[in-house]
């Protein structure tokens, strides 16, 4: 069952069309990908779906309830984590959590039972007394995604929740999400990090200027991409030389020295490796390591977006250091 | 029952992080001590206490009041923590009235303390505690709505104060406490029955100095229908304003 449905859903501020009559649903008990670059539309996009922003047109529902007409009955079944830690500064750690379950209507008793859990799993026990303004980048990270699942909620949104925190806390927050989803927890993931998005997600959507320009399952998207054979070999020596002799053996197919002691050979037909693991034999090349090569989300991206990855990364990690 | 533990969490949490912070504490004491003894320099003529008590009380609400709630939700709009009160499943309006309980019990708080000074001062004996509660209450209803109201119009908190001073001074003079309405040039008199502070005024004088020009009852009808007014007026801004 679909836990987001989202139908012609449209967001304009004056001349600016946000979000551009996008139409996705999301199954339940999947990690689902937003990507796009700066200004895309997926922070609207969630806003929109929680009730931060209010739609021009469309309609979207979180588990069957309408996002403008009964949100509040939608966000008790969500769990919200923006792109900016929001807690409060002055409480500490536990009060913070404590103070979110009872957001939720939360009992004193369960809510400070589930307050020193979710300190524990995520590793903060020790920082639950500190105050939140004391904390790192990473820690006040992992302490506004524990405040955002306090209430257990069926979907979590996670706003770019890796985004300008070291390279440990990133590492323990994927797992955690991948935790939570194998507990049941759908998950709504915006993020520019491509190689995460291909980690931890199920299916992807890609929007660029407020418009889905595709969405689908990792492996469909890499085969739209995917209109070639690739295999790589390594060896010991150097094998530049061989390429035209390569060439003249196997006509059908493309080879390219990608460096002195690799060969990358390209057919668009399926490949088969025999003859050339004894063609090499016969030229007394021992391979070392053949590796078939696919494409990577990255690639699946910037062909299909025609945005450059780097500059995106650049410009989000300049906004999250500010 | 779980709105209601969100409404009394959200209120403990103002009390604790704004409110009952040592510099507002001693804000509640010294504002009015300082507007006492500004009424007894200012005066050639020995200075009656218990007159001065409806003005020194109404204002301590103001601005105990209208600044406070600007300059909270203000800052918490700033630090985005807002955002996570309005993705709460709360009712709006619930979610409004437990902000603004905050800024309302700061205003009563500080309108009795010029009372606790002038208990050692005069005779308080005659007045109509029951009205004076009333009043008091009602002034930081409307004054804390207003503040809501100066809230959703700016986003910082600079601004906040800035334009809480644009409303609280000419009201100052326009309510009838230094100057009675009657006395007032008459095109300057709709400009002070459009005001909540008047009718609020006016119940003070009348329940502690017995001098009031408006019966209690039509006072606090209007004073009611005032606060009323502003909490629509205020949860229709907030709507318009916050959720885009």
């Amino acid at each position: 069952m679909d836990i987001v449905e989202v139908d012609q859903l449209t967001k304009k501020y004056d001349d600016l069309t946000a979000v551009d009559r996008i139409s996705f649903s999301v199954p339940g008990g999947e990690i689902f990908g937003f990507l796009g670059p700066n200004g895309a539309g997926k922070t609207t996009t969630i806003n929109l779906l929680t009730g931060l922003a209010r739609a021009t047109s469309g309609s979207a529902r979180v588990s069957g309830y309408d996002c403008a007409g009964e949100i509040k009955k939608a966000q008790q079944i969500m769990g919200i984590v923006p792109d900016e830690s929001n807690l409060y500064e002055e409480f500490d750690g536990f009060e913070n959590l404590s103070f979110c379950a009872a957001l939720y209507g939360m009992q004193k008793d369960e809510r400070e039972k589930k307050a020193k859990e979710l300190l524990e799993t995520f590793g903060l026990t020790e920082a639950g007394r500190k105050p939140f303004r004391a904390y790192s980048r990473g820690m006040k990270r992992k302490l506004t995604i524990a405040a955002g699942i306090i209430h257990d909620p069926k979907i979590l949104f996670l706003d770019e929740p890796t985004t300008g925190i070291d390279v440990a806390s990133a590492r323990q927050i994927r797992q955690l999400i991948q935790k939570l989803n194998q507990k049941g927890t759908t998950i709504f993931l915006t993020t520019h990090y491509i190689e995460e998005a291909e980690r931890l997600c199920n299916r992807i959507a890609f929007i660029v200027g407020g418009k889905i320009v595709r969405i689908g399952h990792l492996d469909e998207l890499m085969r739209e991409v995917q209109q070639e054979n690739v295999v790589q070999f390594a060896f010991a020596d150097g094998v530049s030389n061989l390429k035209p002799s390569i060439q003249e053996n196997f006509p059908d197919v493309v080879v390219e020295v990608p460096e002195n002691q690799a060969l990358r050979i390209r057919s668009s037909r399926p490949m088969n490796l025999t003859p050339f693991m004894r063609f090499f034999e016969q030229k007394n090349l021992p391979v070392y390591e053949a590796r078939i090569m696919r494409p990577s989300l990255e690639e699946v991206f910037v062909k299909i977006t025609g945005i450059e990855l780097q500059k995106m990364k650049q410009e989000k990690e300049g906004k999250g250091k500010q | 029952m779980k709105s209601w533990i969100a409404f009394w969490n959200i209120l403990m949490k103002d009390m604790r992080n704004y409110y009952l912070k040592p510099p507002n504490i001693s804000w509640g004491l010294v504002f009015p001590v300082a507007w006492t003894l500004m009424f007894f320099l200012k005066s050639p003529t020995k200075v009656d206490v218990r007159e001065l008590l409806p003005g020194v009380m109404s204002l301590s609400v103001l601005f105990g009041t209208t600044s406070m709630l600007a300059v909270t939700i203000t800052f918490e709009r700033r630090g985005r923590s807002f955002e996570r009160l309005l993705l709460a499943p709360l009712d709006l309006n619930l979610l409004m009235l437990a902000k603004t309980s905050g800024a309302i019990l700061f205003g009563i708080a500080n309108a009795f303390v010029p009372v606790l000074f002038a208990l050692f001062m005069v005779n308080l004996a005659g007045i109509h505690w029951i009205s004076v509660f009333g009043a008091v209450f009602l002034i930081a209803v409307t004054s804390t709505l207003l503040g809501l109201l100066i809230a959703v119009s700016v986003r910082e908190v600079f601004e906040a104060q800035t334009f809480s001073n644009f409303f609280r001074f000419p009201m100052i003079f326009l309510c009838g406490l230094f100057i009675s309405v009657q006395a007032l040039p008459f095109y300057l008199r709709p400009l002070s029955y459009i005001l909540p502070l008047t009718y609020g005024v006016d119940i003070l004088k009348s329940s502690i100095n017995h001098n009031g020009h408006m019966g209690l009852l039509l006072n606090f009808l209007i004073l009611a229908g005032f606060g009323a007014l502003l909490f629509a007026w205020s949860i229709h801004n907030v709507k318009r304003k916050w959720i885009y």
